[in-house]
């Protein structure tokens, strides 16, 4: 159910995350979510794109140190204390959250949460057992 | 069976012959050192040595050292033993480290060197039979040259490659079939790499063994790359100065180089002192060249730290081995007043899991050394957790001070970001000297 993250290695020059948007959007690569974390030296980048075998071909091509992180995306609705809501079926389920980042639905009154958790089977089942939609690969496509 | 020396009577000749026959030409080359070189001629004349005082190699120990500051101060051709018009080729240092050193050839001279690498290369186990890959540098370097040299001398099919383009080198070793690949250690864990990125396996690469050499490596280098290509990796060692590669090679033991004595005369010295130091011991290596026409040096100080044995060889050679060079003096950088080898930090590296690929960057900020080392991560260990990437960081720093004594700031790069000219890595970058 996991939906797939490309992680990217960053660093820390002029141009260094210019020049990776361009090569995404060369290749017709679109980003859903994306989320960076930096240090003083380097920084990760994290992007949900809406292909991302080609994502990760042509920036491996390009030269770039890239992962596949599985992470865990779940729908919430778009209201004060939702967010609090899935945090807190996982607090309970004692899965501790490595980093997350959100993302508006355009359309529809949602938003959509990326965690990045150690155990997904069990992130996912604690959520879908509280009632929250997960969402998949085909939803990120359909975005 | 496989042809075991390329030139058995010289490898395998006793000792005390050996040391005969060096005493002969010594007398020679000085005498015509003496008379062609005024250089040099004058370095003796104010140590008050005449030519006849240098009877055999027992009177080695009398003659004058050149050192690069010499090669530099009589640049370009006043080290220069033989009219131009008899020479045929010049080969050159890269200069990297400011002082270029150009060596002249006549055909004579060429014709040694390169038997001196056909003796590297057929200790090796090459044969006629062999494809000999040359992916050192072609040109003024003599890496390319030399080994290009003495692959036509075994009779081996050469790929004459010189260095660079991975691409077309890992195409003509996989559609050709080489056997024998011949360039720098760390241009040859790149090529490595690079197979294994496209899903080589060690047993899918036709190589069977490597020459590798004008840089130093350590042992942790050699079994990296020993396993990557499914190789034996075997070291050489020379320098411009004294012709090229092939001043000394590694047997199957694998256990030092060879020194081709009929050639060249190997000492090791007190690098403080000048004082000649006994067999074993541990000091700067000095060579005496024995019959160059052109460019002879006699007791040129090579900087690198190295010690010397005469202990019996399996492969049945008898010339004495020099073991794998510990660093150049050259190369010691004193950072905070503490001697630092670009080597150790290698020895690191292997030990902690990491690919031999770094650079030194040192620095002075407000009177103080800045010490920071960037290593490239391979794809396996990138993560997207920042946090484990930082821990990665002070851990290998952590081994690194506990290697050297001194705390260097560690930042991991993305692989291949780091800088290679020909082939050769640059590993030490050191902004004092700017200043």
């Amino acid at each position: 159910m996991a939906i797939k993250q490309l992680t990217i290695f960053v660093e820390n020059k002029q141009g260094a995350l210019v020049s990776i948007t361009d090569t995404l959007a060369d290749n017709n690569v679109n980003i859903r979510a994306l989320s960076i974390a930096e240090t003083e030296d380097f920084g990760i980048l994290r992007l949900i794109v809406n292909n991302e075998e080609l994502a990760e071909k042509t920036l491996k091509d390009a030269g770039y140190l890239i992962k596949i992180t599985d992470v865990v995306g779940v729908k919430i609705g778009d209201a004060p204390g939702k967010l609090s809501q899935a945090l807190s079926v996982l607090d309970k389920a004692n899965i501790n959250t490595e980093y997350l980042y959100a993302f508006m639905a355009r359309t529809e009154k949602h938003a959509y949460v990326v965690l990045r958790v150690e155990d997904i089977a069990t992130a996912e089942n604690a959520l879908e057992d509280a009632g929250f939609h997960l969402i998949t690969e085909a939803d990120i496509c359909k975005l | 069976m496989a042809q075991k020396y390329y030139q058995k009577e010289i490898e395998t000749m006793p000792v005390e012959e050996m040391k005969k026959l060096q005493s002969e030409k010594l007398v020679k080359q000085v005498k015509h050192v003496y008379d062609n070189v005024e250089y040099y001629r004058n370095l003796m004349d104010e140590k008050g040595v005449k030519p006849e005082d240098i009877k055999g190699i027992d009177d080695l120990y009398k003659l004058p050292f050149l050192s690069k500051a010499d090669l530099r101060d009589a640049y370009p051709y006043g080290l220069l033993a033989k009219p131009l018009s008899e020479c045929v080729r010049i080969q050159s240092t890269s200069g990297t480290t400011g002082r270029r050193v150009v060596a002249f050839y006549t055909q004579h001279d060429v014709d040694l060197w390169e038997d001196c690498c056909a003796r590297a290369i057929v200790a090796a186990g090459g044969t006629k039979e062999d494809v000999c890959q040359v992916a050192y540098g072609y040109g003024l370097f003599t890496g390319g040259p030399g080994l290009n040299g003495g692959s036509h001398k075994v009779g081996c099919l050469t790929l004459p490659m010189s260095s660079g383009n991975t691409e077309r080198q890992i195409q003509f070793m996989t559609d050709l079939k080489a056997t024998i690949l011949c360039c720098t250690p760390s241009y040859a864990a790149y090529i490595g790499e690079s197979l294994k990125e496209q899903g080589y396996k060690p047993e899918d690469i036709p190589l069977k063994a490597g020459i590798f050499g004008a840089e130093p490596w350590t042992e942790e280098m050699r079994q990296s790359i020993q396993n990557t290509l499914g190789i034996k990796a075997y070291d050489i060692y020379g320098l411009t100065e004294t012709s090229g590669p092939g001043v000394s090679f590694e047997c199957s033991e694998q256990t030092g180089m060879h020194v081709n004595e009929d050639h060249f005369i190997a000492e090791i010295i007190d690098p403080d002192t000048g004082e000649v130091l006994p067999e074993g011991s541990k000091g700067e290596l000095v060579f005496t060249s024995l019959d160059k026409e052109a460019f002879p040096l006699l007791r040129y100080r090579t900087r690198d730290i190295c010690v010397l044995s005469r202990k019996k060889c399996s492969c049945g050679r008898t010339l004495i081995k020099m073991a794998k060079p510990m660093g150049r003096t050259d190369d010691m950088l004193i950072i905070r007043g503490v001697n630092v080898f670009p080597s150790q930090i290698e020895t690191v590296l292997l030990k902690e899991g990491y690919e031999p690929n770094y650079q030194i960057v040192v620095d002075r900020v407000n009177n103080n050394d800045t010490f920071e080392v960037n290593v490239e991560m391979t794809a396996d260990q990138f993560t997207d957790k920042v946090g484990d990437i930082l821990s990665m960081e002070k851990s290998l720093a952590e081994a690194m001070k506990t290697m050297l004594g001194i705390n260097p700031k560690v930042h991991l790069v993305a692989p291949k970001s780091i800088a290679r000219s020909e082939g050769k890595a640059v590993r030490v970058i050191d902004k004092r000297k700017l200043i």
